[in-house]
């Protein structure tokens, strides 16, 4: 048993010599864009090259609107963008490899189940103050936002503020998924926004305008607080892209980023 | 012999004189690249505009840290309040009171309190003293009120050792002179002991409000961190360090600069704040 051990270590270490040996030439994958899809591009990245162990790939930040441009000066090979391409930016090919939606959340004890976005809105902008205005306790509400800068805020202030109105200076901030979530749990009167993924049992989705937020519910569209994951390419990709492009489309890729909380768009 | 002893002394010398001089050389480091990083912004958007405007909105091009300037010295002064008199109280207590047995102790165990992780102090507070806060005076708990109480303890060595040190340094012919004239103890601590030790004490309490205007995660985890001025003590606030921490993560281009004057603005209140503390120990050493 030790002997076929050794073996196979042994046997690993050389076939890793060897494939460096081989290829000199190792195929170099440039990507950027969105801090929202960063890190999950990253992990992607991480089990692709893996199974590509000729494979580099370069994951970088910059933000969607970076990312587009990149793409666009072809100074990278695939740009990451968490929001829809504005009319002039259609030119570029786009791929969508999933959806993050986001979850309005409050305690499991707060009666309230349902919001309309328009209430949603008035909560965050500060004209809706007081829980009695949706028809709870007269108690102010506690409402926590993310920081500035935050991609879950973008999409926040994109997909529910508009451009109606402005997230109120008064709200309290927080700056992660885990510590907005973790002040609904220890406060009865709180009410905050985190990605779909993050939710379970400690707090309690509320559905806006009567859609729960479920996959199910982003996948037919009818939820509304949804952005997309999107790769850009300055026309038809690379063979390198392509290849990673594909692998994201996989059944693997699609599987690693459902158990990240996102919802995969082929299931 | 000797000599090669003498020759050791004088490179011993010059080699602690270096690693002295590498630590003003770091001072001077941090200094220029805060300027490098956060001056640029401050010729771009306007003095004005940053250190008096009211609205920080980084990404759509507003700077305005006024509220964040007011809010980390409302916290401070919290602190003060809260962890002046006990400081100065448990200070008295130690320099006038305590037996030999009990300094054993209670010194040890100030130290102690001073070595408190800051992440500890603000995990405690979110744990008990917002919940705390919350069912007794209502609000979301995550206040002015909360950091003040928090930052009150995290003050207290800073206060409690220096006002000691000063508390001990007051000549025993002064408290012989009151006891001699028939005050009593308390009335020698109150109107002879603490007036002579007074400006060490002031010190004290200025080095505690460096700290405490410094102090970043504790303030992050209790204070809630909204951008508005608050408007009474349940209220939650942001201070300046909790900006840099907050939005660094995320912040690129001008609002990562932005946030680079926050801190040119937290080391300039912080160097006024240190030589008050200096300006004031050497007073008391000149007379």
């Amino acid at each position: 048993m030790k002997n076929i051990l050794f073996l196979l270590i042994l046997s690993t270490i050389f076939s890793c010599f060897q494939t460096k040996k081989v290829d000199h030439k190792k195929h170099a994958i440039m990507i950027a864009g969105s801090t929202s899809v960063m890190p999950f591009t990253e992990k992607l990245a991480e089990y692709f090259m893996v199974g590509h162990p000729t494979y580099i790939v370069n994951v970088q930040g910059g933000g969607s609107t970076a990312g587009i441009q990149a793409t666009f000066y072809k100074t990278v090979d695939i740009g990451m963008s968490s929001r829809e391409l504005h009319d002039e930016e259609l030119n570029l090919k786009q791929t969508v490899i999933c959806y993050d939606g986001i979850a309005v959340i409050v305690h499991p004890q707060n009666p309230v189940n349902n919001l309309s976005l328009e209430q949603v809105r008035d909560i965050f902008s500060g004209k809706i103050r007081n829980w009695k205005e949706l028809s709870w306790i007269d108690r102010d509400i506690d409402a926590v936002t993310r920081e500035e800068g935050s991609g879950t805020r973008g999409a926040f202030e994109e997909l529910v503020m508009k451009k109606k109105a402005e997230i109120s200076d008064a709200i309290m901030v927080q700056d992660s998924n885990g510590s907005v979530k973790e002040m609904v749990v220890t406060d009865p009167y709180a009410i905050g926004y985190i990605s779909l993924g993050m939710v379970d049992s400690k707090v309690k989705a509320l559905s806006v305008d009567g859609v729960m937020p479920t996959i199910q519910n982003i996948k037919n569209k009818s939820y509304k607080i949804v952005r997309p994951f999107i790769y850009l390419t300055n026309g038809e990709p690379s063979n390198d892209a392509k290849k990673f492009i594909d692998y994201v489309l996989s059944k693997e890729g699609q599987n690693i980023l459902k158990k990240e909380g996102l919802v995969p768009v082929n299931d | 012999m000797i000599d090669r002893a003498l020759k050791i002394d004088k490179y011993i010398r010059v080699l602690l004189l270096l690693f002295a001089l590498s630590s003003l050389l770091f001072l001077f480091l941090i200094f220029i690249f805060i300027l490098i990083e956060g001056l640029p912004l401050f010729l771009k958007v306007g003095l004005k505009n940053i250190i008096f405007g009211f609205k920080w909105a980084p990404t759509r091009g507003h700077f305005g840290i006024f509220p964040m300037i007011v809010s980390s010295f409302l916290v401070t002064l919290g602190a003060l309040i809260v962890g002046g008199p006990l400081g100065l109280a448990c200070a008295t207590y130690l320099a006038e009171y305590a037996g030999k047995k009990r300094k054993l102790f209670l010194k040890p165990a100030l130290e102690l309190l001073a070595g408190i992780p800051s992440v500890v102090y603000g995990f405690l507070g979110v744990i008990y003293i917002v919940p705390i806060i919350r069912e007794t005076l209502g609000g979301s708990g995550f206040s002015l009120l909360t950091a003040s109480i928090i930052l009150g303890i995290m003050i207290l060595p800073t206060i409690i050792s220096i006002s000691y040190d000063s508390l001990m340094s007051v000549p025993r012919s002064y408290r012989e002179g009151a006891l001699a004239l028939g005050a009593t103890k308390w009335q020698t601590i109150r109107r002879v002991i603490i007036p002579a030790a007074r400006s060490g004490i002031i010190a004290g309490f200025i080095l505690g409000m460096g700290r405490a205007i410094g102090e970043t995660m504790a303030v992050i985890m209790v204070a809630g961190n909204a951008l508005k001025i608050p408007t009474s003590l349940l209220d939650p606030l942001r201070t300046l360090t909790s900006n840099i921490a907050l939005e660094l993560a995320y912040a690129s281009g001008d609002h990562r600069k932005g946030l680079f004057s926050t801190g040119v603005v937290l080391l300039i209140i912080i160097m006024i704040l240190n030589y008050i503390a200096n300006f004031v120990v050497k007073k008391k050493a000149i007379k």
